[in-house]
C-alpha cells in the first residue's frame, strides 16, 4: 500500500469479452499514482467496460490487470475504492442524506463519524442545500452529484468515475475538476475519469486516448500535442485515428 | 457476513418503504378488503370463510412479499446500485438478509393487521390460538420474501419478474390443498403438493383452524417452511454475482 512507486492500475493483455464479442483487445496501460488521468475516446470505445473491469465488476476479463498492486476484484480493494457508475445509481425513494449514510454505513464508516463524513462529501459536490430532498426529486444533475459524493465517501486511495461531469454546467463543471486535483494532491488519491468530449482533456495531468477497445496513446496532453504535431487533444486524437487507419491497412 | 451491514441495509429499505406511502397502504390495506371481500362471498356459509379465510392469512403475506421482493431487488439490479454495491465490502448475505430482515418486518405488521381483523371483525372462527396462525403467516411471507429475492435474479426485467408470480406462485396454491383435499388429487399432483413448501404452511394453518393446542404435524410442517425458506435465501445470495457480463 505504501509503495507509491508502484502504478495505481497496471495492465497487460488485458482483453474482455461482452455480447460474444472482443470489446477490450489486448490493453497494455498503467495510471500512475496520485495523478487525474483521463480516460478518452468515442462513445462505444469501451471506457466503461474498462473501469467495470478496473473495480471488478466485468465479467470474462482475461490478461492482467493490478490495481493498487492487487489482482483487480480482490475483496482486499473493495475498501480502497471510489466507482462511478455512468448512469446515477442512487435511490431515488430516499433522501440525497440518507443515501450516503447507507452507502457510508456499507463502507464501515462509524455510527459517531458518519453524519459528519456525510456532510463533508455533500459540500464537496456542492449540495449542502438540498441535502434533505428526495433524490428522485432532484435535477438530472443534482443527481449525478449524489451519486458522486457516494465514490468520495471513506476516502478511497483510487477513484474510478465513468464521465462524471457529463451534463453538468460550466461553473460546476470546474468546481468539481478543481476538487479532483485537490484529492489528488492534498490526499494522494489517483482519479481514473472517463470522458467521451476532448474539450476536458486539458484539465488532466495525463491522458489514455481510446478507440475501438484499444489505447493509442498514452501521455500528458503537452506529450500527445507534440507527438502528433497538433494544437489541441482533439487534433491529437483526429492524427493519432488516422495514422492507425494507416498502420492496419496493408 | 456483518451484522452492522445487515442491519443497515434493513434500515435503508425500510426507509425506502417509509417514502412511498401509497405502496405502505396498498401493502397493508388489500389483505383487509379482500379478507372482508371473502367474508361477504361465504355469507351463507361461514365455515366456508373459515377454511379459506385462515390459508389466505399466510398466502396474502407470501404473495406480496414475493412480489414486493422481486421487483426492489430487480429495480437494484437495473439502476446500477447493485453493481457499485457490489464493488464495496458489503456480503452477499448482507444484502439478502438485509432485504428479508426489512420486508419480514413489515410482513409482522401487515400479517398482524389481517389476522386481527380476520379474527376480532369478521368473525374468522378458530379452535386453535390466533397466535399460531399469525406465527405461520409470517413465516408464509419470509418463504414469500425468500422466493421473490430468489426469482429476482432470473429476471430482466419488471413484466419478467411479475410473471414469476402466476408462474410459480399460483401452481402452489392450487395444488396446496385449499381447493381440494391433497390426497383427492391426481397422483403425481399429489406429490408435487409434497415437495411444496406451501401445502405445509396451509396444512398447518388448517390445523390451528380445526383443532384446539399445538396441530398434528405442526413442527414438521414449521421445519419445512422455515428451511425452505432459508434455503432459498442462501441461494439467493448464492446466485447474486459480483461480476457480470
Ligand atoms: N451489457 C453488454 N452486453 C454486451 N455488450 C455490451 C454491453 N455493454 C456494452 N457492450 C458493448 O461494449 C462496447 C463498449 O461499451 P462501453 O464500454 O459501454 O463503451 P463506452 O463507455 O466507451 O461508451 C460497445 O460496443 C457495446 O456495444
Ligand atoms: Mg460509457
Amino acid at each position: 500500500m505504501n509503495d507509491t512507486s508502484r502504478p495505481a492500475v497496471l495492465a497487460r493483455r488485458l482483453e474482455v469479452v461482452r455480447g460474444g464479442a472482443p470489446v477490450l483487445k489486448e490493453l497494455e496501460f498503467s495510471v500512475p499514482r496520485g495523478t487525474v488521468t483521463g480516460l478518452l475516446g468515442p462513445s462505444g470505445c469501451g471506457k466503461t467496460t474498462l473501469m467495470r473491469a478496473v473495480v471488478g465488476a466485468q465479467a470474462r476479463v482475461t490478461g492482467r490487470l493490478d490495481v493498487l498492486g492487487e489482482p483487480a476484484g480482490s475483496a482486499a480493494l473493495r475498501h480502497r475504492l471510489g466507482y462511478l457508475t455512468q448512469a446515477p445509481s442512487v435511490y431515488l425513494d430516499l433522501t440525497a442524506t440518507q443515501n450516503l449514510d447507507y452507502w457510508a454505513a456499507v463502507l464501515g464508516v462509524g455510527r459517531a463519524d458518519r453524519s459528519e463524513h456525510v456532510r463533508s462529501v455533500l459540500a464537496d459536490v456542492d449540495l449542502t442545500e438540498h441535502a434533505g430532498a428526495l433524490a428522485g426529486r432532484l435535477s438530472s444533475g443534482q443527481r449525478a452529484r449524489v451519486s458522486l459524493a457516494v465514490a468520495l465517501l471513506g476516502a478511497p486511495e483510487l477513484l474510478v468515475l465513468d464521465e462524471p461531469t457529463v451534463g453538468l454546467d460550466p461553473v460546476l463543471r470546474r468546481s468539481l475538476w478543481d476538487l479532483f486535483h485537490r484529492l489528488a494532491a492534498e490526499r494522494g488519491a489517483t482519479l481514473l475519469i472517463s470522458s467521451h468530449v476532448m474539450d476536458e482533456a486539458d484539465r488532466c495531468d495525463r491522458l489514455m486516448l481510446m478507440r475501438e477497445g484499444r489505447v493509442l496513446a498514452e501521455g500528458t496532453p503537452e506529450e500527445l500535442r507534440a507527438r502528433t504535431g497538433t494544437d489541441s487533444v482533439e487534433h491529437a486524437f483526429l492524427h493519432l485515428v488516422e495514422a492507425d487507419r494507416k498502420a492496419r491497412t496493408p | 457476513m456483518s451484522v452492522g451491514r445487515t442491519l443497515a441495509t434493513a434500515r435503508r429499505v425500510l426507509r425506502q418503504l417509509g417514502h412511498d406511502r401509497r405502496t405502505v397502504a396498498l401493502l397493508l390495506f388489500v389483505p383487509l378488503f379482500l379478507l372482508t371481500l371473502l367474508h361477504y362471498v361465504f355469507e351463507s356459509d361461514p365455515r366456508l370463510f373459515d377454511r379459506v379465510g385462515a390459508s389466505l392469512l399466510g398466502i396474502f403475506p407470501l404473495i406480496t412479499m414475493f412480489l414486493t421482493t422481486s421487483i426492489a431487488t430487480l429495480r437494484e439490479r437495473t439502476t446500477g446500485t447493485l453493481e457499485r454495491l457490489m464493488a464495496m465490502p458489503l456480503g452477499k448475505g448482507d444484502l439478502i438478509f438485509g432485504y428479508a430482515l426489512a420486508f419480514g418486518a413489515f410482513a409482522v405488521l401487515q400479517a398482524g393487521l389481517a389476522t386481527a381483523v380476520g379474527v376480532w371483525l369478521l368473525d374468522l372462527d378458530l379452535a386453535g390460538s390466533p397466535w399460531l396462525l399469525l406465527f405461520m403467516a409470517l413465516l408464509t411471507a419470509l418463504l414469500g420474501i425468500a422466493l421473490g429475492l430468489f426469482v429476482s435474479a432470473f429476471a430482466a426485467s419488471e413484466f419478467q419478474a411479475v410473471q414469476f408470480m402466476p408462474a410459480l406462485i399460483v401452481p402452489q396454491i392450487l395444488v396446496c390443498g385449499l381447493f381440494a383435499p391433497r390426497d383427492t388429487m391426481q397422483p403425481a399432483l399429489e406429490y408435487a403438493s409434497n415437495v411444496l413448501p406451501m401445502s405445509y404452511s396451509v396444512n398447518a394453518m388448517t390445523g390451528v383452524l380445526n383443532g384446539t393446542g399445538i396441530p398434528d404435524h405442526f413442527l414438521r410442517d414449521v421445519a419445512v417452511v422455515v428451511g425452505m425458506a432459508l434455503g432459498f435465501l442462501a441461494l439467493a445470495a448464492v446466485t447474486l454475482r459480483r461480476r457480470t457480463p
